[in-house]
């Protein structure tokens, strides 16, 4: 800016003009400011990433709140007359996401309490904490001080009040709690592939809280994915095929399950997240989490070196994966609106943030419920669960051995399974089109 | 699956080949893990690419098709390969050899002995084309100007023209490269980790070009580097095809027996990104050998808009080359190191040629008098 070589653009300086004497005296090197609201003294994280000392508390705090409010607003994931479950985990981000809808459903009590005609109801949170200690068993030791943990920071969160749910992951098989680990350890055990070991369990525990979910009154599931862990996803995606299914998992809405999931911290990085629970005294608990090994351990290892590398390479994956083309259910979906207030019925329908529920395009895989591509479908119809799942989840799921696929069938959770019965209808019908030579038409059912 | 080729491998010495049943297995196929001897390695490895060739429509009877051949294990073995199903299974192809000197000292010459070499063994016709020729400059010249860090764009881009120029001055209907698995994988990665996402689409096509001056295609698609390496340092017969061939089989069986992956490197890609992703993907096939496979499955199933495919193609203003910009990459290049600018195209367009059309029209004379090469258009087609 002081530069008075002529022709010099600011920051276009090339080597060789600026040796023809450009002077560049940087004014803020003596009084650092914050270089937002050039007020305040910045803060210093001392953590060796990258903006440290740019920004004030204050600047920092609502630059990372704004980023989640933005992403609740614009795309519709919290409504007045929402009941929202937060799934939990005792880690940063969750905490985050925690905290953050915590001081929306504040605001908006202040709100309903101010206003006179008390028109816009409050939204309600509950808390879910999946327990996995059944499938890890190193786990288990620390699991009773852990929920005891979970407990009094969700009791600490009132008002208004929130409910805590404690979920076993098993109890996706039942209500029995010997019967359910049992079968679930079984599960477990006839997977051969670490990789889809872990990932069947990833599947498990979404399962899992669409349970705790559904049968409590929650029409909306805050899942705390910050950028970081969506750029790891995009990398395992890509490396284990699905390539397709992947542009449905990066979105901040994914509206597949019953009760839609909503990602409002998916534009934020682990270190802002981190850096959050720093300066505002978020405790967190980190269970000895359980070591990922196989593939998933590898991205991550990767991931971090390419970080170290490039402090914004987290951000560009995301973004990348976000120019892949969503699905229709990638938004929230149009349901009964008599208990939706008017003023947000209006909203929703001028920004289209919603769609018609009813229209079903897609074909999903059982375990991961992942969307179907054509080229998924295999060619013999030998096994109908082989048939019903993705390309991936055949690989590293299921046994090897077609005559072990009835059993492992029986171990899957009932959800699961009865998937397969759906795909097996909804096949004969919708793809009849495409695979019309190798389709063989089982039984004329009802014609549609 | 991983757990069953364990118990097989303790009982080597009773096991058959999975393939044939009869002989016994020399090694273990690095894309399947299958235990299977030299015989039905040879067989189920030209039997995949033949497939690939047929399934894919990738040739015509009749076409003149060009062989990029560098020298080294991919292209060389490519020419044998497809030398020797054309014959096979009459493809009726006009097969030639196009060669690429970059003027790398140390690298480059030893893969031209090479290639050389190919020609005389399989009698296939042999062009060779110099960056100082085309360009007039050689990698060393460019690499002592610009140093380490970008020198892989310069030889890419000028790489890319010049398969193009040759084959065009030879005639050919097709030019064939031999990138492999391992290749289309590690661009799949990079162009994720870069935001390309217009090349994302189009990198795992097995033909490109279509529209263009010269359609090229990637019969190794779906091969494996491991295999690549191993195939060469099995047969038998290219011993018995000429004395000349002896050397050769040293030559690559000792790569082979390096037993490093990446002996074949340029000498001056230790700091090319890709190194990044090669390592990550050298990893990711000793833990999931399929997950190669997988990558490129991943690309060819990305959700991509059609519209963010193309960008629209025109001519370079400068030597007639295709180009999406006013000036194509190569002649944005080269201006730069001609005029001592050495970061000229490289990174974002931010001003220069193709993003600010008036800096150009000031010094029209200049530009043509610091051009101390040929242009790129010097040579007529």
């Amino acid at each position: 800016m002081a530069c008075n070589s002529s022709g010099c653009e600011s920051g276009g300086c090339y080597g060789r003009e600026k040796d023809n004497g450009c002077k560049v005296v940087d004014v803020k090197e003596t009084v650092r400011l914050c270089v937002k609201c050039k007020s305040n003294e910045p803060m210093t994280f001392g953590d060796g990433g990258s903006d440290d000392g740019r920004f004030c508390a204050e600047c920092f705090r609502s630059n990372v709140y704004g980023k989640f409010r933005l992403a609740v607003t614009s795309h519709a994931m919290i409504t007045p007359s929402d009941n929202v479950l937060v799934a939990f985990s005792g880690g940063s981000s969750s905490r985050v996401a925690l905290q953050f809808v915590h001081e929306l459903q504040v605001k908006a009590l202040k709100n309903y309490e101010a206003s006179r005609d008390r028109s816009l109801p409050v939204f309600g949170v509950g808390v879910a904490f999946v327990d996995e200690s059944a499938a890890y068993p190193s786990l288990s030791g620390g699991m009773s001080d852990a929920i005891a943990w979970v407990r009094s920071t969700v009791l600490s969160l009132s008002p208004p009040e929130k409910d805590l749910h404690v979920v076993p992951i098993e109890s996706v098989f039942g209500s029995d709690s010997v019967e359910a680990r049992d079968r679930l350890v079984k599960l477990l055990d006839s997977v051969s592939d670490e990789t889809g070991k872990e990932d069947l369990l990833l599947h498990l525990k979404m399962l899992s809280l669409q349970k705790v979910a559904s049968e409590n009154g929650y029409n909306r599931l805050v899942v705390g994915s910050c950028t970081s862990r969506l750029a790891s996803h995009v990398l395992t995606a890509t490396v284990k095929g699905r390539g397709y299914s992947l542009s449905a998992d990066i979105q901040h809405v994914d509206a597949r399950w019953k009760v839609p999931i909503v990602l409002p911290l998916r534009d934020c990085v682990w270190q802002e997240i981190t850096r959050l629970c720093h300066l505002d005294g978020l405790k967190t608990v980190e269970l000895a989490r359980h070591p990922q090994s196989g593939i998933n351990d590898l991205v991550s290892s990767f991931v971090a070196l390419l970080q170290e590398e490039n402090p914004s390479r987290e951000c560009t994956i995301v973004r990348t994966a976000a120019k892949l083309t969503p699905f229709y259910f990638n938004k929230i979906p149009e349901t009964d609106d008599s208990c939706v207030p008017m003023a947000t019925q209006r909203r929703l329908k001028k920004f289209n943030l919603k769609y018609d529920g009813s229209m079903t395009t897609e074909a999903f895989c059982p375990i991961c419920n992942g969307p179907l591509n054509g080229s998924d479908s295999s060619e013999d119809e030998s096994d109908a669960l082989y048939d019903a799942c993705c390309s991936s989840c055949r690989f590293q799921i299921l046994p090897q051995e077609p005559s072990s696929l009835d059993h492992f069938g029986s171990l899957l959770p009932h959800h699961m399974i009865s998937q397969v019965k759906h795909h097996q209808k909804f096949d004969s019908q919708t793809y009849l089109r495409e695979k019309i030579k190798d389709c063989l038409l089982l039984d004329d059912e009802e014609a549609v | 699956m991983e757990a069953s080729e364990g118990k097989s491998k303790k009982q080597g010495a009773s096991r058959l080949c999975c393939l044939c049943n009869q002989r016994r297995p020399v090694l273990k196929r690095p894309k399947t893990l299958q235990q299977i001897c030299k015989e039905c390695f040879y067989e189920v490895f030209e039997e995949e690419i033949h497939q690939v060739i047929v399934k894919n429509h990738l040739f015509k009877s009749g076409e003149r098709v060009a062989i990029g051949a560098s020298g080294g294990k991919d292209s060389t073995v490519l020419a044998y390969v497809l030398s020797e199903l054309n014959r096979r299974h009459s493809y009726g192809l006009d097969l030639f050899l196009l060669s690429i000197d970059e003027g790398i000292t140390g690298y480059r010459d030893d893969s031209l002995e090479t290639v050389k070499r190919n020609e005389l063994q399989y009698g296939l016709p042999l062009q060779i084309l110099s960056y100082k020729d085309l360009y007039g400059w050689t990698m060393d010249d460019i690499v002592k100007m610009i140093g380490l860090k970008n020198n892989c764009t310069f030889c890419g881009v000028f790489r890319r023209q010049a398969l193009d120029r040759g084959a065009a001055l030879l005639k050919v209907d097709k030019l064939v490269t031999g990138h492999n698995a391992d290749d289309i994988a590690e661009t799949v990665l990079l162009n994720i980790l870069r935001g390309d996402i217009a090349r994302l689409s189009r990198c795992t096509s097995i033909t490109t070009g279509e529209d263009g001056p010269i359609p090229r295609c990637k019969p190794f698609k779906y091969t494996y580097e491991k295999e690549i390496v191993i195939y060469p340092s099995l047969l038998n017969h290219f011993l018995v095809l000429s004395l000349t061939s002896i050397v050769f089989f040293f030559h690559t069986y000792a790569y082979f027996k390096k037993l490093d992956y990446f002996s074949t490197e340029c000498i001056y890609s230790p700091n090319a990104y890709r190194g990044f992703a090669r390592e990550f993907i050298k990893d990711l096939e000793r833990l999931r050998p399929r997950a190669i496979l997988d990558i490129i499955k991943s690309g060819e199933d990305f959700r991509i808009a059609t519209t963010t495919k193309m960008p629209e193609q025109g001519t370079c203003e400068r030597c007639g080359y295709i180009s999406s910009q006013k000036w194509c990459k190569a002649c944005v290049l080269l201006d730069g190191l001609n005029r001592g600018l050495p970061k000229m195209g490289i990174g974002r367009a931010r001003g220069g040629v193709n993003g600010d059309h008036q800096k150009e029209t000031k010094k029209p004379a200049s530009a043509a008098r610091s051009l101390e090469s040929k242009q790129c258009g010097s040579l007529d087609f």
